[in-house]
C-alpha cells in the first residue's frame, strides 16, 4: 500500500521560546499540519505517535502529557522512545497493516528548559564501563570525528566547508536559529572543544516542534490531498558500546538506508535522488553519513564538500535547511524536521533555498551521542 | 493485514534486587524466548524493545543502551513507552512490525531494573506529574490510587474484603509460577486487611512489589509459521490502545473510558460482539488489586461495579468460569513496570499453548485477553489472542 506525507506544521525553531509552553509549542506545530492536510484530528485521524526521551522532557513518564494539545484524548496515542524518523516509521507500519488509515508523528525539543544538558548526556553512557571515566559525552564524537578523519583521509578543512555551508542555508529559512555569514577567519578563529571538532563544528541546542500527517493512498483521495510519498524508509542501531562500534563508516546509516533504499527500489540513490538531509549535530557526521548512505564514496564526501558539490546549487544539494548547525539541534525533531524540508523541496515550497526540480530526496538521522541508531526515509513527489 | 502469532516467550524470576545489569536482564529473557521458538538470532528481522522510566535504571536513553542485551545489534530496533502500559504495548508494536508485512519475524524484548533507584523507585513518580498543577502538592502513586480506588468503592458500594479478595487469589495463583516473587499459598482476605495502611483504603497487600526483571515474547508472520512447520503458537487477533487527557482531576475515576475504549478497538478487530460469552480468560493489569476489578470492567468482562461480586462467587478463580490473573498477576508474580508481558502476554500464549504447567486452566481455553495500564490513570492497550 502506497503512503504519502499530506500534511506538515514546524513551530519555534528558536534558540529559546519563553514565551510558550512545551505544549503551545506541540499544539501550534499541530494546528498547522492540521490545517495544512485539512485534518480533524478529533474524527480523522486514526493513530497519534510522539517522539520523546524523558531525561530531555525532565519526567518521569513523558507520554502522559501528550494527548490534550494533539487533539489526540481518548484516541490511540503512543511515544516511541527515538527519533523523529523512527516515529515515521512507527506509523508508516501501523498504516501499512491496514488498522488505520490516517497517523499524525509529533517530535519536538524544548531545549531551552534544560538546565543541565551536558549532565543528561552523561547519564547516557555506559555506567558500569564508561561513564567512570569521566569524560564529557561529546568525547565520544571527537573520538568519532578524529578516527573518519584518519580512516578516509579526510582533511579538517572539509569540516569547515560544511560549517559555512549550512550555516549560510540557514538564511534562506525562515525556521532557523542559526543563520550566519561565515568567513575563512570566523572558522580559523573557532576554539577547539574535542580534538578535532572546534566550537563551531558542534550545533547549538534550539527550540522547535514538527508534526508530520500521514495517510494511506485511499484516504489520501478521499482527503483531496496530493501526498509527498514515503518510497523506502529503514532504521537501524550498531553497537551501543563506544569501544565496539564501528566508527568510521556509521554502520547504523548504512543498514538504514538499505533498507529503506530495497523498499523504495532505489538502486543508483547517488544518481537518483536530487536532494538530501542528512543529520550534522557535529560537521563531520554530515560527511560521514553522505558515505555511509551512499550518496559519496568512501573518503570522497569531503574532496567534494570543499569543491562545493553539496551547495544549494551544486550537484548533490546537501542540507539546503541549513542542517542542524544552521536550524539548531531540536534532539528528538531533527530527523522528522528533516523529512518535513525534503516535503517542502518535492513540494516547490521551499522558497529562496528551493533546488529546482527536486523530484526524490532523503532524509537520513541520527539519535545523537552517545547513540549509534539511525534512520533513513526515502521521498518521492511520484511513487 | 498479514496474520501474526507469537511463538515464543521467556522471563527472568521477577526480584526485589536482582544482580544482573538490564543489558544482561534483557539476553536472558530473549535467549528464552528464541529458545523456545526454536529460533536463533540470525531468524529475527526486527527488535522492539519496552522499558518504563529511564529514570529507574539511571541511564538516559536506556533503550539505547540495553539494545545489544534484547539483540538490537545491527537490526532495525525501536523502543516504545507508555508508561505501565509498556508490559503490553510493546507486544503490539512488535504486531506491527509482522503484521504491516516489513518483519517476518520479530523479537519483543521488556527490561525493568526498580532496583537502581535509591532509596525507593517510588521516588521517580515525583516526576511524573504536571509541574505546575500538581507537583506543588507533592503527590505520590499511592495517594491518587488511593483517591480512584475510593472512588470505586464509594460510588459502587463495594466493601474493602472483596477487593482484598483479588490479593489472595493473585497471591495464591502465583505460588504456581517459577519466578513469582510474592507468593504466598496460606494468604487470607484478613491478612490483607490487616496490613499496614499506605494511603486509606490502600493498604500493603493492596499493592504490587517493585521487581526487577525482564521478559521476551517472538512475533512471527503466519507464512514463517507454517514453513517452519512451529506447531507451540497463538495468533493475535486483536489490539487497541487509548489515551486520555492528562487531566486527572477532571475525570469521573469511577470507571476507566479508556481501557473500554481500547478494548473496543481490539474486540473490532477480532470481531468479538460479546467479550463475556466469547472470552474464556483474562490477563488484566492488576499493580493493585482493585485494579484488576476496574480493568475487568474496562474490558466489558463485567458490568460496572460488579466485578468485586464475580471474584467473590469464585468466578474468577482458576477454575471458575472466567478465570482472571491466572499468572499469579502483579500482585502475585511482581511488578517490574514494563516486564510484566511475561505474565501478560506471556501467559496467555503459554495457556492458549497449554504449557502453563501446573497454572494450566483445567478446561480448554481458546481466547484470552491481556491489558496493561499506565501513564497517570489514563492509558491502556489491549491484546485479544487466540489458539
Amino acid at each position: 500500500m502506497r503512503v504519502g506525507i499530506i500534511g506538515m506544521g514546524i513551530a519555534g525553531f528558536r534558540p529559546a521560546t519563553p514565551e510558550l509552553s512545551w505544549k503551545e509549542l506541540m499544539f501550534e506545530a499541530a494546528s498547522r499540519a492540521y490545517a495544512d492536510a485539512g485534518v480533524d484530528p478529533r474524527a480523522d485521524v486514526g493513530s497519534f505517535v510522539t517522539c520523546a526521551e524523558d531525561y530531555y522532557e525532565g519526567f518521569g513518564i513523558f507520554d502522559e502529557f501528550v494527548p490534550d494539545q494533539l487533539g489526540a484524548v481518548l484516541r490511540p496515542t503512543c511515544t516511541v522512545s527515538g527519533d523523529g524518523l523512527q516515529g515515521l516509521a512507527t506509523a508508516f507500519m501501523q498504516i501499512q497493516t491496514g488498522l488505520v488509515d490516517v497517523a499524525v508523528v509529533e517530535a519536538h525539543s524544548k531545549a531551552s528548559d534544560i538546565r543541565t544538558f551536558d549532565g543528561i548526556l552523561e547519564h547516557g553512557l555506559d555506567p558500569i564501563w564508561t561513564r567512570p571515566l569521566g569524560g564529557h559525552a561529546f568525547v565520544a564524537a571527537g573520538l568519532e570525528a578524529d578516527a573518519y578523519l584518519r580512516g578516509t583521509r579526510t582533511v579538517r578543512k572539509a569540516l569547515d566547508a560544511v560549517v559555512r555551508k549550512n550555516r549560510g542555508n540557514a538564511r534562506f529559512n525562515p525556521h532557523a536559529a542559526y543563520p550566519a555569514n561565515l568567513e575563512p577567519s570566523h572558522l580559523d578563529a573557532a576554539e577547539e572543544r574535542f580534538r578535532p571538532l572546534r566550537t563551531l563544528d558542534i550545533s547549538s541546542l534550539a527550540d522547535g516542534c514538527v508534526v508530520v500527517v500521514i495517510a494511506s493512498e485511499p484516504a489520501a483521495r478521499r482527503l483531496k490531498a496530493s501526498p509527498i510519498w514515503i518510497r523506502g524508509i529503514g532504521w537501524a542501531s550498531d553497537s551501543p558500546t563506544l569501544e565496539t562500534r564501528d566508527l568510521v563508516g556509521a554502520a547504523y546509516a548504512r543498514l538504514a538506508a538499505d533498507q529503506a533504499y530495497r523498499m523504495a527500489k532505489l538502486r543508483a540513490p547517488a544518481r537518483d535522488v536530487d536532494v538530501a538531509e542528512v543529520d550534522d549535530r557535529f560537521s563531520y557526521k554530515e560527511l560521514q553519513h553522505l558515505e555511509a548512505i551512499g550518496l559519496a564514496k568512501t573518503g570522497e564526501a569531503g574532496r567534494r564538500a570543499i569543491r562545493g558539490d553539496f551547495a544549494q546549487d551544486g550537484r548533490l544539494p546537501v542540507n539546503a535547511s541549513g542542517g542542524s548547525l544552521g536550524c539548531g539541534n531540536v534532539l528528538e525533531a531533527t530527523g522528522l524536521h528533516r523529512a518535513a524540508e525534503i516535503v517542502c523541496q518535492l513540494r516547490g515550497e521551499a522558497g529562496r533555498r528551493q533546488v529546482d526540480g527536486a523530484k526524490v530526496g532523503i532524509a537520513q538521522s541520527w539519535r545523537f551521542v552517545p547513540t549509534a541508531t539511525g534512520a533513513v526515509a526515502v521521498l518521492g513527489a511520484s511513487a | 493485514m498479514r496474520k501474526v502469532g507469537v511463538i515464543g516467550a521467556g522471563m527472568t524470576l521477577f526480584r526485589r534486587r536482582l544482580q544482573e545489569t538490564p543489558k544482561e536482564l534483557c539476553y536472558e529473557a530473549a535467549r528464552m524466548a528464541l529458545d523456545s521458538a526454536g529460533l536463533g538470532l540470525a531468524d529475527v528481522d526486527a527488535v522492539v524493545s519496552g522499558s518504563a522510566p529511564d529514570a529507574f535504571d539511571g541511564v538516559h536513553m536506556k533503550g539505547e543502551y540495553f539494545l545489544d542485551g534484547c539483540g538490537g545489534y545491527r537490526k532495525p530496533y525501536m523502543r516504545v513507552f507508555t508508561g505501565g502500559g509498556t508490559g503490553v504495548f510493546s507486544t503490539i508494536a512488535g504486531w506491527w512490525h509482522v503484521a504491516s508485512g516489513l518483519a517476518d519475524v520479530a523479537l519483543v524484548v521488556n527490561e525493568e531494573k526498580m532496583s537502581s533507584c535509591q532509596p525507593h523507585p517510588q521516588s521517580v513518580f515525583a516526576h511524573i506529574w504536571d509541574p505546575i498543577l500538581d507537583r506543588p502538592l507533592r503527590p505520590n502513586l499511592i495517594w491518587i490510587f488511593a483517591m480512584e480506588m475510593n472512588r470505586y468503592m464509594t460510588v459502587h458500594k463495594i466493601r474493602k474484603e472483596d477487593i482484598a479478595r483479588v490479593a489472595v487469589k493473585n497471591k495464591r495463583n502465583a505460588v504456581a509460577h517459577p519466578c513469582a516473587q510474592l507468593a504466598d499459598p496460606n494468604i487470607t482476605v484478613d491478612d490483607v486487611l490487616n496490613s499496614e495502611v499506605m494511603a486509606w483504603p490502600v493498604q500493603r497487600l493492596d499493592i504490587s512489589p517493585p521487581s526487577d526483571g525482564a521478559s521476551a515474547v517472538v512475533l512471527a508472520s503466519d507464512a514463517f509459521i507454517r514453513r517452519r512447520r512451529i506447531k507451540d503458537r497463538a495468533w493475535i487477533s486483536g489490539v487497541g490502545w487509548c489515551i486520555d487527557s492528562t487531566m486527572w482531576t477532571d475525570r469521573d475515576l469511577v470507571f476507566p473510558e479508556y481501557v473500554a475504549r481500547a478494548a473496543k478497538m481490539a474486540y473490532k478487530m477480532a470481531k468479538i460482539q460479546d467479550p463475556r460469552r466469547e472470552i474464556d480468560f483474562s490477563e488484566p493489569y492488576d499493580p493493585f488489586d482493585y485494579k484488576e476489578l476496574h480493568h475487568l470492567e474496562g474490558l466489558l468482562l463485567a458490568k460496572k461495579g460488579e466485578a468485586p461480586k464475580l471474584t467473590r462467587e469464585g468466578v474468577t478463580e482458576r477454575d471458575g468460569d472466567q478465570p482472571a490473573c491466572p499468572s499469579g498477576g502483579l500482585m502475585g508474580v511482581g511488578n517490574p513496570i514494563a516486564a510484566t508481558m511475561g505474565i501478560k502476554v506471556g501467559e496467555l500464549f503459554w495457556q492458549l499453548t497449554g504449557q502453563a504447567g501446573k497454572r494450566q486452566i483445567p478446561r480448554e481455553v481458546r481466547t484470552g485477553v491481556t491489558q496493561a495500564w499506565g501513564d497517570l490513570m489514563q492509558y491502556s492497550c489491549v491484546v485479544v489472542m487466540r489458539a
